[in-house]
């Protein structure tokens, strides 16, 4: 294979994954919680497909395009979420959301 | 492959590389959210290219296609809708909490490379050989209709409950919006 081998693409991966991580974890805004979401999945992705190339086989392609799917369904119902939080005039911060707090 | 090419590759690999981290870091760091969706549109677009470097060409078309296109328009839609509400300036919780995500964070990369070069790191520098077909529509196409056929239609139930999900969340919060703005009127 021509440039780096798949441990280089595992790497940025992890990477990705604990950046998308640090956002999630350090964020209130869930705008940005949900970009940081979709950073964590891309993360996953790149290791499925890294994988998939390192085997040779298309599977790990296969679960990619459905972890594209679930993210898309994931950025409707969230964005959904969102603009119902906006439309209620609550305040846009994970933090203040408490109704259901124990 | 030639030496040249490989030189290319490593290039492009290095080019991509930093693009998609540097765009994660500014995702996660920029307070106001519309430029931290173009960061993030940057960050699937070198993605794409470290897919199309793996070989997995269909995969690269459909990250360009669905997420740098459909799934961000849908992010800047909201974001435009919100104005300035969307604003996400860097909350001043306790020291303890960043320092906690920090270290949360660190120790997911720590473990997730420490267990890959434990369990794989000698056996992943050869690579197998694949034919040209490898990661093509064709291919992927194949394998979606014949050994992961009931992944398939999982993914279209999927979609279809998160579609009507979607339109419910939507009529809901429009009513709520309007006896809201009904009860209390904005100054």
């Amino acid at each position: 294979m021509p440039g780096p081998d798949v441990p280089w693409y595992l790497a940025i991966s992890a990477f990705l994954f604990s950046t998308g991580a640090l956002g999630v974890l350090l964020r209130r805004s869930p705008l940005i919680i949900l970009l940081s979401l979709e950073i964590m999945l891309n993360g996953a992705n790149l290791a499925l497909i890294g994988f998939s190339r390192e085997h040779g086989r298309g599977d790990g392609q296969i679960f990619a395009l459905a972890v594209m799917a679930v993210a898309a369904s994931e950025v409707v119902v969230g964005l959904g979420l969102i603009v119902a939080m906006a439309r209620r005039r609550l305040d846009l911060d994970v933090d203040k959301l408490e109704t259901l707090r124990g | 492959m030639s030496g040249a090419g490989n030189v290319v590759a490593w290039i492009v690999w290095f080019v991509a590389a930093f693009a998609c981290i540097g765009s994660a870091i500014a995702v996660i760091s920029f307070s106001n959210p519309f430029y931290s969706a173009l960061a993030l549109i940057g960050n699937l677009g070198s993605l794409a290219v470290l897919y199309l470097l793996l070989s997995a060409e269909f995969v690269a078309a459909a990250q360009v296609l669905v997420y740098a296109g459909a799934v961000m328009v849908m992010f800047l839609f909201v974001i435009a809708y919100l104005g300035g509400r969307a604003d996400a300036p860097w909350a001043g919780g306790p020291g303890w909490q960043a320092l906690g995500a920090i270290g949360a964070a660190a120790a997911i990369l720590v473990e997730v490379i420490v267990v890959i070069g434990l369990k794989a790191g000698g056996r992943l520098s050869h690579e197998a050989d694949i034919t040209g077909a490898f990661g093509s529509p064709g291919d992927v196409g194949r394998l979606f209709l014949t050994d992961h056929l009931l992944a398939f239609e999982i993914t279209s139930i999927v979609l279809l409950v998160a579609a009507v999900g979607g339109v419910i969340l939507g009529t809901h919060s429009s009513r709520l919006g309007e006896s809201a703005s009904a009860e209390a009127p904005t100054p």
